[in-house]
């Protein structure tokens, strides 16, 4: 198992390309929150203020805890339509 | 209910006149059709635009689209809804989003697509990358507010 983790549009210039964090990385950093994952990803990064996170493609806050197995996704205010 | 992410270009019309005679509950009962078509500008924030690249997040996407119909249909009593949203390469004057309802009456109709349409804008993941005449590209930041 692991963690999926997805950069969308602006994010993927900032960030790179969509990754997995494997357990042991996992327990090694301790990344328990979407923020914590953000953070592990994106180094030493600013996070854009109107960043949007999702959790297994539900909306969810930074402070979302995050399981082995999930798929969280960062990217930027949506456009379509 | 019915929910399409298309990668090519598609006819509004027809589309939509070819849908409506597959669904034989609204024979007889629709009073109401409200249709929303958006369609690709050749202009945005003061620059020529000439083409476009929409990219969605697969899954998330629909699931979100349904949920913004499956809410429409509860609070409005439609009798059927339609979202066909494009992805990919997109040039000025082709259709980019169809938000189509029916229902019994016309408050409904008309209410139940321009709430589709504006949730639509707000929370399905979709993301424009337009091509300017200069030979930059963009990320389009936002969408404006539409009420």
């Amino acid at each position: 198992m692991a963690i999926q983790v997805k950069f969308f549009a602006s994010m993927r210039d900032l960030i790179g390309d969509d990754r997995e964090l494997d357990a042991d990385i996992v327990q090694q950093q301790t990344l328990i929150t979407a923020d914590d994952v953000w953070n592990y990803c994106a180094q030493d990064k600013l996070r854009p203020a109107n960043v949007l996170i999702a959790v297994n493609m539900d909306y969810v806050d930074g402070q979302t805890e995050v399981k082995d197995g999930d798929e969280v996704a960062f990217f930027p205010p949506v456009t379509g339509g | 209910m019915s929910v399409i992410i298309l990668a090519q270009p598609f006819d509004p019309w027809q589309t939509l006149a070819e849908y409506q005679q597959k669904m034989p509950h609204l024979d007889g009962k629709y009073g109401a059709t409200a249709v929303f078509l958006g369609t690709m500008r050749d202009f945005n924030e003061g620059n020529n635009v000439s083409q476009m690249f929409l990219e969605h997040y697969s899954g998330m996407t629909e699931k979100h689209l349904e949920k913004i119909c499956t809410q429409a249909t509860e609070d409005y009593a439609l009798l059927e809804t339609l979202v066909i949203h494009r992805v990919g390469e997109i040039n000025p004057n082709d259709p980019i989003v169809l938000v189509a309802v029916w229902s019994s009456h016309r408050k409904e109709a008309f209410e139940a697509c321009r709430e589709i349409m504006e949730d639509l804008k707000s929370r399905a993941p979709f993301w424009k990358k337009e091509q300017l005449n200069s030979g930059e590209d963009r990320w389009v930041e936002k969408n404006t507010k539409g009420y």
